[in-house]
Order: structure tokens, then sequence, then C-alpha cells
């Protein structure tokens, strides 16, 4: 495969990074423009899908990379094969079409240059995604995704309900992304490298290894939530929150399938794995028939979609599981046919909600009256849902059926996907049809018509699920391309509108019969949704409490921590330095005190030291802090009494200002502070006094066992003979302090400084009421 | 090399703050020398960052006393490259005090002791002596509790009781940990410090007293048990204060411990296993106070508890692979950290609270300020390609490595809680629909400031976010750095080398 290099190398980063220029156009400029200008954005998509479409022919993988960060093994490295081309172009051309969509749909809107700051930065993170083959830059470019798509989720941000969303998707995708981040890191342990193309060439050593089996786990944990399948799939409905064509885009054509599309990516590798097959195909089973079910629960289109969307992300996370020729031209073929109907019901969700200012699907009838065209649309993305012949959605379900079919002996994945099949074809009706069908008279009337803006993606989306369906063969060469991408093996695909007569066929048919059943039959309510919410037994219930939980245990173990009382703080502190002293002497110090080399107490000392001990007793005894703060005080002279009888007098001087300072310190922080009481009980007295005591005998100890240790006298008896000789002081310790370390000294003396400039401050600053920081 | 270089940053910063308290009526000219004293203290800086990196490690022996006798300052790259990260901070935090810092407080010394406190730091950073460390940390102390304190206002007074209590209490057990070294070794230049430690026969007093530092820095570094100051004071003073200590402060107490922990202390087991224990129970304990809190002060305070673990925990793991990733977290901790508390000080002054639940609307009303806030808080999250993400690559591969699953589950742990934490704090503060000013008469509030007054609160925001941008657009170039410092750390040799020519010739 040739590397690109030059020119082609750097249209792609172009190509890339478009989006996010025009984002960084609108962060610059948006004050200055006119709502009108977003009329020409729709052209920077379009740029990118006529740049993929007119340069990547699908025969030959395309690769190339720009060096970035150097050392790191960070580099743009892109490869461009079937499967990133199909998703580049569903990115660029979705892309074009909800772009031009959302400049009618936000007409006027006062933050619309915003949105479509994120829009486009939303789509270089898609694009960078699809085509990273670095698994640094496709973890960075899916980080991007997710936080572009909380900014987006939380474009109505003044509303509470899409906070909550957003934070709940960014959480739940954030998780995923550490997973990636850290799978990414496993993988160069073993290939020694971040480039994909060298994991695809170890794959043997990487499922061998223990770090290639951890990190599988995590890359499903990656797409399982991106892709919100179940159990995380709870963060999608509430993703809805964001304006229609926001859904559209990133919560049901682009950003949700990067879960499958790293499915896909890794299917070369992971796939050989014996628990890919059963994992995928029961996480994506479960997802796929519980979503479907869940979405005849509501009567809000939009909800209706989310959860037909996840039913569709369902449905390509077990067809991917079956995978073999037959699954993964079934998935590479859904991903199409998903995309075109469902962003088509999108958009006709997002005209209604526009024109009729509602989405309940009970409140909206015979809209055929007033907006036909759209009608139309409508009921053709919806018949596609349903898998009916002569549009794509019938030969996605037919491929699907067969893969399911062949997918094990035991009937059980072809119950769930028929299941499925059933229940989203009465779903799509709801959206597609119902509101435009039914009825004889329009609920709503219009004061104008329907902007173009607004129907030309719809039609544009409709035509492309009419002529594939018609003519599948001209999405063949697509799906082959990505199948063998992702199989990294050569197939023939064959895609048709006739089988024969077959069992698929048959239970095709019986999918729609039982469909038009299902559809006249069950009436739009929320009453078994309402019920269902009171059981709370629903993810997000789930999901709720614990957090709620969470933070009630966070609170209680930080507050019991931080309680607030500096006694406590400074117990915990020593006992903890107690603790691990202790252990530490236990296990390897052999305690031996020789009292020989102790040398014998003079009076002098003795009465200094009684003195300690009085004032020491004192302080615990007394009643008043400032009685404390002065005894104090008198044990800090005490020291300095010492260093005199060891003829320090310069130390002595030191400690004898110090000390002073820091009782007027005291004296002054005191003076602020409430009246003292003695709270404390015996028991915590005593326990407070058996702390104090084992510390001070900890100090001991470690003394005494010191003074039992062999010295090193190099460095002082240097000081002793030159001291006179070179430095020309006849007392040592002052030569040590004024010259050998006479940095300290000076250091200490800043010390006193700055002690007396706060003491000074303390004393003399009173700040108004206008120059204080706090009320 | 000798060069005197290396104590150019202290006495230069000692040199700014002599010049202002010779102007100590003029809170005027004060603001001019510290800023201009700090835009040449980022030069200098520069300046011995480069001549570290073309002739190697430069030492300065004080009073041309030699090593080991005398104190020697030593520039090795790590020192470097935090001497230049803390002046940029430094500067940072400079402008942000012209408008921050009430004249009030600049004529009771605002300006010299933060410049003090700077020296102290670059002097902690520069000396290759243990006992002189702890000169520097007293300095350090000594300055931050009455920048604490300075105004005296009440919550300021209550938060600086237990920050200087608990401080002085780890000075204490660190000055104890320096007595029982020096009596098992009889040096304290810490390049002899290593030769003499090694020889020591009774190795359990070493571990003894290497629990000892542990401790000692562990409570300057806010680490479980033993964070308690941290949250207790971090809200207490105004944001251009709590910028410095919530940028530098604590990453001092882990500089110390890279420092110490790999110079002087031998690789022990047991030392190591403590550190990781305590490291991951940092970022739990971390991370669970970031999610409850209410204040974004106190919200930012558990964070750099957490996010301290990051770095001991690499610590603890204790080789090359992962000190390469504590110091590039550490790199960009500091920057992103002082921003933090900037940023604080500016949701403050516009909306006259920290509550977070007060607080709100700023999205609406200041899009593009908000754009700029958004760099330091994802920056922090790590999300790539910001500067916190980087750091995470190694992290994550020596945890995986050389540590073990609880190290990497922890490290997970706290990059899930920490983007939570923000994109609540995203959520709450810029989203959520702005609540009325509180009443207060006396409160400048944003709308009424000038337009100096504004620029001089964006500007240190933007100058470091700007730094943010570069460590992540440049990440590969300071990965290398990181890596330099990385193996110059595990590999002493060479620093007691330059700092003992004689004395390890003698030892060959």
């Amino acid at each position: 495969m040739p590397l690109e290099t030059g020119f082609g190398n750097y249209m792609m980063l172009i190509a890339v990074l478009l989006g996010g220029m025009l984002s960084l156009f609108l962060v610059i400029f948006k004050d200055y423009l006119r709502d009108g200008f977003s009329a020409f954005f729709f052209l920077v998509p379009l740029a990118v899908f006529t740049y993929f479409a007119v340069f990547f022919g699908s025969e030959v993988p395309a690769l190339g990379l720009v060096s970035w960060q150097q050392g790191m093994g960070v580099h743009f490295e892109w490869r461009v094969d079937g499967l990133s081309r199909m998703f580049a172009l569903l990115i660029s051309g979705i892309g074009t079409l909800v772009f031009a969509y959302s400049h009618y749909y936000l007409k006027g809107h006062p933050e619309k240059f915003r949105f479509f700051g994120f829009l486009s930065l939303f789509m270089t993170a898609m694009l960078g995604l699809v085509v990273s083959d670095n698994l640094i830059m496709l973890f960075m470019f899916w980080e991007l995704t997710s936080v572009s798509s909380f900014f987006l989720i939380g474009f109505h941000y003044e509303d509470r309900e899409s906070r909550k969303a957003a934070l709940r998707a960014l959480t739940i995708t954030g998780l995923g992304g550490v997973g990636l981040l850290i799978a990414a890191v496993l993988i160069s342990t073993v290939t020694g490298s971040f480039s994909f193309q060298a994991l695809l060439d170890q794959r043997e050593t990487v499922l061998a290894s223990q770090a290639g089996r951890i990190a599988f786990w995590l890359f499903i944990l990656a797409a399982f939530t991106k892709s919100a399948q179940f159990p995380f799939h709870f963060w999608l409905p509430g993703a809805m929150k964001a304006p229609t064509p926001v859904s559209t885009y990133l919560h049901s054509a682009t950003m949700v399938k990067a879960g499958v599309f790293l499915l896909l990516k890794l299917y070369p590798i992971y796939s050989a794995l014996p628990v890919w097959k059963p994992l995928l195909m029961t996480v994506g089973g479960v997802s796929m028939v519980y979503s479907a079910a869940q979405a005849l629960f509501f009567t809000d289109m939009k909800s209706i979609l989310a959860y037909t969307t996840l039913s569709a992300l369902g449905i390509l996370v077990f067809l991917t599981g079956i995978g073999g020729n037959e699954g993964l031209v079934a998935a590479a073929a859904f991903i199409l046919v998903h995309a075109l109907y469902k962003a088509a019901l999108f958009l006709v969700t997002g005209i209604v909600d526009h024109e009729a200012h509602t989405r309940d699907v009970t409140a909206l009838h015979g809209l055929r009256h007033v907006m036909p065209g759209v009608a139309v649309a409508g009921a053709v993305a919806a018949l596609s849902h349903g898998g009916v012949p002569l549009t794509f959605g019938f030969i996605g379900k037919e491929l699907m059926y067969e893969s399911a079919l062949h997918a094990e002996t035991s009937p059980v994945p072809i119950a769930a996907a028929f299941i499925t099949g059933l229940l989203l074809f009465a779903a799509g009706f709801w959206v597609g049809f119902r509101p435009f069908f039914s009825g004889r008279e329009a609920s709503h009337t219009l004061k104008h018509p329907v902007s173009l803006w607004l129907q030309l993606p719809v039609y544009v989306l409709t035509a492309g699920t009419l002529i594939f369906g018609i003519w599948p063969a001209g999405a063949e060469q697509m799906v082959h391309a990505l199948v063998e991408a992702a199989g990294r093996d050569t197939i023939k695909v064959h895609l048709e509108l006739w089988h024969g007569f077959n069992t698929v066929f048959f239970l095709s048919l019986a999918t729609i019969a039982g469909g038009i059943v299902l559809y006249s039959r069950l009436v739009p309510g929320q009453s078994i949704a309402l019920k269902v919410e009171k059981l709370s037994y629903s993810s997000v219930a789930i999901y709720e409490k614990f957090l709620s939980v969470t933070k009630w245990l966070s609170r209680w173990y930080t507050d019991i921590l931080q309680n607030g009382y500096l006694r406590w703080y400074v117990m915990t502190i020593m006992v903890f330095l107690l603790t691990l002293v202790g252990y530490s002497f236990y296990h390897g110090v052999h305690i031996y005190i020789d009292f020989k080399k102790i040398s014998e107490v003079t009076l002098y000392e003795a009465v200094i030291l009684l003195l300690m001990i009085f004032s020491i007793f004192y302080i615990l005894l007394a009643k008043s802090r400032l009685a404390a703060v002065a005894a104090m005080g008198v044990l800090g002279i005490s020291i300095s009494l010492m260093f005199v009888l060891y003829s320090a007098p310069d130390l002595a001087m030191t400690q004898f200002s110090i000390d002073t300072l820091t009782v007027i310190l005291f004296v002054l922080v005191l003076y602020k502070l409430p009246r003292y009481i003695n709270i404390s009980s015996n028991v915590v007295k005593i326990r407070d006094a058996v702390i104090s005591l084992l510390f001070g005998l900890m100090i001991t100890v470690l003394c005494l066992e010191v003074i039992n240790e062999p010295v090193n006298r190099e460095i002082s008896e240097f000081y002793a003979e030159n001291s006179y000789l070179l430095a020309k002081g006849k007392n040592v310790v002052n030569v040590i302090l004024v010259d050998f370390r006479g940095a300290d000294t000076m250091v200490e003396i800043t010390v006193l400084t700055i002690a007396a400039l706060g003491v000074f401050g303390l004393m003399k600053l009173r700040l108004k009421d206008n120059e204080k920081t706090w009320e | 090399m000798t060069s005197n270089l290396v104590i150019v940053p202290v006495l230069w910063q000692f040199l700014i703050a002599v010049a202002q308290m010779f102007s100590w009526f003029n809170p005027r000219l004060q603001r001019k020398l510290s800023v201009s004293g700090n835009v040449i203290q980022v030069l200098i800086a520069s300046w011995l960052l480069t001549e570290v990196y073309r002739q190697g490690i430069l030492t300065m022996n004080a009073g041309k006393w030699p090593a080991p006798f005398g104190i020697v300052f030593v520039s090795d790259t790590f020192s470097a490259v935090l001497v230049l990260i803390t002046s940029i901070s430094g500067l940072a935090v400079s402008l942000f005090s012209l408008a921050n810092i009430v004249e009030a407080r600049m004529r009771f010394g605002y300006f010299p002791i933060m410049h003090l406190l700077f020296a102290g730091l670059n002097g902690a950073f520069l000396t290759g002596d243990i006992f002189n460390l702890y000169v520097w940390f007293e300095i350090i102390i000594i300055s931050s509790f009455v920048l604490l304190t300075i105004g005296g206002e009440k919550p300021q007074l209550e938060g600086a009781v237990k920050y200087f209590t608990l401080n002085i209490l780890a000075s204490t057990i660190f000055l104890t940990a320096i007595g029982v070294l020096y009596g098992l070794a009889g040096t304290l230049n810490m390049a002899d410090l290593a030769l003499k430690v090694a020889a020591i026969p009774n190795k359990g007093l070493v571990e003894v007293t290497a629990i000892l530092f542990l401790v000692g820095f562990g409570i300057k570094s806010a680490i479980f048990p033993l964070y308690f100051w941290l949250p207790a004071s971090y809200h207490t003073p105004p944001a251009a204060i709590a910028a410095i200590f919530g940028g530098l402060l604590t990453k001092l107490g882990v500089y110390a411990m890279l420092r110490v922990f790999t110079l002087v202390f031998f690789e022990d087991p047991i030392i190591d296993t403590l550190m990781i224990i305590l490291a991951g129970l940092t970022i739990i304990t971390g991370s669970l106070g970031a999610m409850v809190q209410t204040n974004v002060r106190k919200i930012f305070s558990y964070l750099i508890i957490s996010h301290i673990g990051y770095m001991v925990i690499a610590l603890g793991i204790h080789t090359e692979l992962a000190v390469t990733g504590a110091v590039f977290y550490m790199i960009h901790d500091i920057v992103v950290k002082t921003n933090l508390f900037m940023v604080s000080g500016l949701l403050y002054r516009v909306q006259g609270t920290h509550h977070i639940d007060r607080l709100g609307g700023f999205y609406q009303y200041y899009p593009r300020l908000s754009l700029l806030l958004a760099i330091p808080l994802f920056s922090l999250v790590g999300v790539p390609p910001l500067s916190g993400f980087w750091p995470k690559i190694d992290l994550f591969k020596a945890a995986y490595l050389e540590g073990g699953s609880f190290i990497t589950i922890c490290l997970a742990f706290g990059t899930v809680i920490t983007l939570l934490v923000i994109a609540r704090v995203w959520a709450e503060v810029f989203w959520r629909p702005a609540e009325n000013l509180p009443e207060r008469p006396n409160f400048r509030f944003w709308h009424l400031f000038t337009l100096a007054e504004k620029i001089q609160y964006i500007t240190p925001i933007a100058l470091l976010s700007a730094v943010s941008l570069i460590i992540a657009f440049r990440a590969a170039d300071v990965h290398r750095i990181s890596q330099k410092i990385a193996s110059e750390l595990m590999n002493p040799k060479n620093y007691i080398q330059t700092v003992l020519p004689d004395k390890s010739a003698e030892q060959q």
C-alpha cells in the first residue's frame, strides 16, 4: 500500500480540520456575521464529501502520516479504506444536509453561530476518528466527539434537564474514553507503538498477551458506552434534549456509530477470540429487542426515534458479533440503510416540531394536507424503517434475517431479529406515517409553507433510500469495500432485490403483516411508560440512585476526615506517624540503648529541664489560651538557655527572638478567636495523653538509637580544624552559623523579617468594608 | 560546572523584595517593580535552563566553601525547569495581583513578601543541602502564612491557624528527620548523603528516617491522610494568593519527595509500597471530596489533592518511565492549578460568590471569556490534546508495566471523576441561568471594573492558558525534557560527581 506523501497527505489533514477551522472562524468573527451567512456553511461538509467521494477509490486503501509529537509515537497517521470511506462519506454527506437544514431551523436564534461552531468541531472530531490509524489519535478524536456532544446536548443550557442529560452523556462516554486510552497504552506495551497497523501486523502476539486481552475488554467498554449498548444505553434518550439537527447528526447517524466503527476496525484482530461472538450477539441482541419494545412506550416522536436508534445500534453490534462475510455485509448495509431512513425521520420530526410546535404523536394528525411533500418523505422513510420492498430498508432487513438465521443452530437469534423487526415497523410508522396520514383534518395549520431548506435534505435522504432500494447494486461497491476492509479479506458481495421464495422472504412478509397489525392495534400512549417509571427498574433510575448514594457516601467520608477540628487533624497525623514508625521499628530495628554513652546531667541542665517540664504541664493545665502561650514562651526561652549552656550564644539569641515573635504572633491570632472553653472529656484527655506520651517516647527512642550509631566526623572535624585557620573565628559554632553555613542564617534572618512584617500587618491593618474580599 | 548563575534566580527575588521594601509607602512603584521584576525573572530562569541544557548540571558553593562542608546550590534540569515554571506562574500572579489585591494589603507588604516566597521556592528547588532545604521551607511557610493572614479577615485567620499549625508540624517532623539523618551520616549535603547513607549499616534506622521524611513532605504535599490543612485554608485568601499556593506549595512537597527519595535514599520496597497505597488513597479521597463540594475554590482544592496522588504514586512505582510521567504531570499541574485559582477569582469578581449554586450564566453573558476559561478547566481534565492528557500515557504505561492494577484503577478513577467534576462545574457555573447578584454595596463587581482592571484580570489567565497550550502542542518536547529529568533523577551518579568531584574520584 503506497504511503501518501506531500500534497495528498496534507490535503487529508486539511479535510479533517476544515470543520475545526470553521469553528475557529466563528469564535472570532461570530459577532460580525449576519444571520443569513450560515446559508454557506453547508459548503464545508460538501467540500469534504466531494473530497472523499472523488479522491478515494475503494480498491486500494490510502495511507499517510503527518508527524506531530515526535518521540511519543503520536502522529496523524491516517488510513482510508472501505470502512473509513463509508463513514467519512456519511459524516460529510449527512453533515451537508444537517448544516443546510440547521441554517433555517435555527433562523434568528441568538446563538446560532455558537451552534455551528460546535457542530463543525464535531465534524472534524468524527472525521478524525474514522481516518485515524493511530490509537492515540483515535482516542483524541473520540474524546473530542464526546466533548462536542456534551456542548451540543447542553445547547439549551438554561434547561435543567438538558444540563443533566449532557452531564450524563459525558460521564458515560467519558468512562468508555478512559477505557480506550488505557487500551491504547496496553496495546503499545505489546506492539511498541500506537500505530494501528502495528497492532494488525502483530495480532497473534497481541491476542496471546495479557495486555492484549485486557485491552479487548476496555475496547469493548469504549464501544458499548459510545454506541449506547445495554446497560449503558440510557444516556442516549436523554441526549435528545439537543436540537433536532444535533440528534439527527450525532445521536443517530454518526457519533453513536463510532462504537460500531471501533468494533469493525478491531474485527480482524479480536473476532478470533471465542468470546467475541457470544458477547456481541448477546449484548447487541438484548439492546435491539429491549429498545425496540421501549420505543412503543412513548408518544414523543423524538423519544420513539431515540429508542429505535438504540435498537438499530443493537442490531449493528449483533451483526458485527455474528461476523463472517454474511454478518459483516449485513452490518455494512445496515449502517447505510439506517443512516438514510433514520436521519430522514429525525429531520421530518424536526420539521413537524418547528411548524406545529409539538412532537406528540397523539396530538398530530392529517398533516398531509399542510405539508404534502414532507408527508410523502416521512412515509417512505417509515416504509424503509419497516423493511418494505423497494426501499433500501428491505435489503437491510433481508440481510439481517439471513445472517441471524445462519448464526447459530438455535432459533434465538432469528427470533430476536424478527421481534425487533416487528416492533421497529410499528415504531417507524408512528413517527413517519401516523402524524401525516391518520385523521381527515390537519391538526395544525401553517402560517407559511415549509422552507425548502428544511425540505430538501429530507428529499435527498428519501431519494437515497428509494434509489438503493430499487437498485441495490448501487450500494454494492461501498458495502463490499467496507466488508473487505473490516474482514481484511477479499470477497464477493452481491446485493439483490430478489432472493427467491426462501425463509427470509417469508419472514420479511410476516414482519410486514405483523407490523401492520401491531400498528393498527396499538394506540400510542404513555400509560405503560409511566408505570414502568414507577417501578424504577430503568437504567436511568438505577444510575441516578447509584449517583446519589455515591454522593452521599462521599460526603460522609469527606466530612468525617475533614471535620473542621484542628485537634483531630493533629491527632490523625501523629497517630499515623506513630503507626508507621512503630511498624518500621518493629520489623527492622533492633532497639538497644547504651546508657553508658549518655553523659551525666549537670545541675544547670537539671534546673532548666525542670523548668521545661513545669511549663509543659502548665500549658496542658492552663485555663486560658493566653496563659498557655506565655508558658510556651517559657519553654522556648529555656531552650535558648540550653544553647547558652552549650556555648552557642548566637543560637540562643536566634531562638530567643524567634520565640518572642512566635508568642506575639500567636497572641494576635488568638485575639480574634472565640473564648477558650474546655470541652474535652476525661476519656479524650487520657487518649490525648497516651498519644502524646507515645509520640514523645518514639522521639526519645529514636534519639537514643541514633546516639548508639557510629558517627562520621568528617564534616565536624573539618569545621573544628578550619574555623580558625581559614575562617578566622575562634568559636566554631559562630563560624558555622555566619560563615560555613552562612546562607542558612541569612535565610533565617529573612524569616524573622517576614514574621515581623506579618505581625505588623496583623496589628495595624484593618480593612475597610469596601476593601474586604469576603462578606 | 561551577557557575554563579545558579543563585541568581534566588537573589533576584530578594533584590525585588528589598527594593519594594524601600518603596513601602508607594504601592504603585511596588506593582511596577513586581511585574517588571518577574518579567526579568522569567528571562533569568530561561537563561539558567539554557545553560543547564548546554553545560549540564551547574553548581555554586556558597562562600566558596567546598562541598560537602559548605552549602552548595545545584541546578540540574529538574531544578532549572521548576524555576522556570515557577517564574512564569509568578509573573502571572504578579499581574493578577494588580487588580485582585486591594491597595491596603499592598501597603502592608504584600508584594515584598510574595517575592520572598518566590525566593524561597527558587531556593528550595536549587539547594543541594538538606538542611538548607529546610530553611527554604521555613521562609516559604512564614511568608505564605503572612500572605494568608494579610488583611486579617475572619475566614483568613481561621484558615491560617490550621495551615500554620499543621505545616509547622510538618517542618518539625522534617527537622527531626534531618537531625536523625545527620546523627547517622554526619553530613547534610545531599550528594554526600547519597554516598554515606548507602554505607550506614543500620538499615532499619535509615528506613525510620525515610518514613519521617515521607510524612514531613507528605503533609506539605497534602497526601492522604495528612492533607487537612489544604481544604481548610485554600479558599480563604484573595485569589492571587490562593493561586500561588494552589500552583506551587504542594508541588514543592512533591519535588522534595522526588529529590530525596531518588538521591538520598536507596530504593526501599516498603517505602515504595507505602507511597503507592497512600497516593492511591489520596487520589480517591481527593476525587470524592471534589465531587461533593459546593464552593468552587474547595472543589479545586480537593482536585489538587487528588492530582498530587498521580505524582506520588508514580514515585512509588520508582522507575524512569513513571518518574517521567510524574515530572511531566508536575510541569502541567503547576501552570494549570495556578490558573484555576485565578479563574476562581474572576468568577468571584463577576458574581460575588464562590458557591456553585449561586454562580451561573457565565456562558450566556461572557461566551468568549468562557472559552478562555475552558482551556485551563479542560486542560486539567486532560481532554486530549490538552496538557493534562500527555503525561497520562506514561503514567498508565508505567502503571501497567511496572506497577499494578491498583495503580491503574486509581489513575482511571481520578481521571473519570475529574472529568465529572469539571463537567459539573461547567454545567453549574457556566450554563445554569444566572442568579441575581448578591446585595453587596461595598463590593466592586466586574461590571464596575475599568477596562484596565479587566485587562489585569484576564491577561494572566490568558498567559497561563497559552503556556498550557504550548505544553500541549509541544508535548513531545516537554516529554523529552521530562525524560531527561527522570533519567538524571534515577541515575544520580552524575549529580554526585558534579557536586563532589574529589570524593567521587576517590570512590572509583
